[in-house]
């Protein structure tokens, strides 16, 4: 398994909640275990949404950085689990 | 030993969802939630954006009912297949444009369909009996199951000891014994069960968890519809009715105002697909201007965002208009006055 070592980048800015967990959900479907993800978002709801999917799904989330209008949330995604359902 | 039966929950965020799935869970069931976004759901932080609610609490109810039972969650988007159910309403509306009834179907059969492509062996709701006036009767309920496709591997726990044995109690997955027999709109059974399970709190949705039982926005999509001449609809009309204050002064164009900051901030990301205004001169709304607008269109609409600008009883206010075509140019304008902002120009 490898970890990319440039974050994914996924544009989440104008989402109202849940479209930006949506996205950032069906992004991570296709990614691995140890890749990152940079998810841009605009709706403030997000920064709550998004760390809770990832606490239900087993991702971490790294950091979150604050822009004028929008942030960053980024992540990286976790193993699926014994049952192979991923996120 | 028999393999461990696995069930996936409808999750809306409400208590009788997050009731069923712990009771479904109590019998040693594997279950991972589902949840369908059409387009049109209410969330606890539907408004979050608005700065002055920043006092409630931010959270996807459904996220945060799997949260709160240790399961995955499954957020599916619907909002191209929705547009079917919407528009073509087998049963037809309810006091809105809710078509609750085909709205149940459709969303039990997806769930069967994605938990039958996924492998689990049945599906559950926390539907009771007589709860909700259309979808949730008890003559309405055999209809969900039938023309959802779903039949006997939907499960109702709350109120399974009502409804004839179906798949998951006849495969001996859950005992029926230990499912529910709650009917009626009175909450308190669901109270004294959540209470059991150490559930102190949860969401009480007040006009259910859809943006199409309101009234007002019924009538925001109703107006939409009306100055397309069709009734079609993409993502970004549904995101922006629930976005803004909207005023249409003229058949041909609706203004929509932030309120406040945090709607500023959300209707700034649409700046460069539609007209907008700012005020220069004064604190002021941001303006997005929906549908074709000439320059005296502009003008009008100028005056009345002036209206709702600090300098609404000033003799000039100044507001820079961005035409979508690229044309930046400044407006001096009077501020209309409270007359002549006309009542039925609220959308």
């Amino acid at each position: 398994m490898t970890t990319s070592p440039i974050p994914e980048q996924l544009d989440a800015r104008r989402l109202l909640c849940p479209l930006p967990v949506i996205r950032t959900q069906d992004r991570v479907v296709d990614m691995c275990a140890g890749d990152i993800l940079a998810v841009c978002c605009s709706d403030p709801g997000a920064r709550y949404d998004i760390p809770a999917w990832c606490r239900i799904n087993g991702h971490k989330i790294l950091e979150i950085s604050e822009g004028d209008y929008e942030f960053t949330i980024t992540l990286r995604v976790g193993e699926e689990d014994e049952d192979g359902h991923g996120a | 030993m028999m393999a461990k039966a696995k069930a996936v929950a409808l999750i809306s965020g409400g208590l009788d969802s997050l009731l069923a799935a712990r009771v479904v869970m109590g019998q040693d069931v594997h279950v991972e939630g589902i949840n369908f976004f059409t387009g049109f759901c209410v969330e606890g932080h539907t408004h979050a954006i608005r700065k002055r609610d920043s006092e409630k609490p931010k959270r996807n109810n459904a996220l945060w009912v799997a949260e709160q039972l240790g399961i995955k969650l499954h957020i599916i988007d619907v909002v191209e297949e929705y547009k079917d159910v919407l528009l073509n309403p087998k049963h037809g509306y309810g006091a809105n444009l809710n078509p609750c009834l085909d709205c149940k179907g459709f969303m039990v059969r997806k769930a069967d369909e994605w938990a039958t492509a996924h492998g689990f062996d049945f599906i559950f709701s926390g539907e009771v009996i007589g709860q909700r006036p259309m979808s949730q009767r008890r003559d309405t309920m055999p209809v969900v199951a039938r023309e959802s496709g779903a039949g006997e591997r939907l499960l109702r726990p709350l109120c399974a000891k009502l409804l004839p044995p179906t798949l998951a109690e006849t495969s001996g997955w859950v005992d029926r014994e230990q499912l529910h027999d709650f009917s009626g709109r009175s909450r308190k059974p669901q109270m004294a069960l959540a209470e059991e399970y150490g559930f102190t709190e949860y969401a009480q949705p007040a006009g259910g968890c859809c943006f199409l039982t309101n009234r007002e926005y019924s009538s925001k999509l109703t107006d939409l519809w009306c100055a397309q001449g069709h009734r079609e609809y993409e993502l970004d009309d549904l995101l922006l009715l629930k976005v803004g204050r909207h005023l249409r002064p003229r058949p041909n164009f609706k203004l929509i105002l932030g309120r406040e900051e945090g709607e500023n901030n959300y209707l700034r990301g649409y700046c460069r697909q539609f007209s907008h205004l700012h005020v220069l001169s004064h604190r002021g709304p941001l303006g997005l201007i929906d549908g074709p607008a000439n320059r005296d269109d502009l003008l009008l609409a100028a005056r009345l965002m002036a209206r709702f600008c600090q300098g609404r009883d000033a003799e000039q206010v100044e507001i820079e208009v961005h035409e979508r075509k690229g044309e930046t140019w400044t407006a001096t304008v009077k501020p209309m006055t409270a007359a002549e902002v006309l009542p039925e120009w609220y959308v």
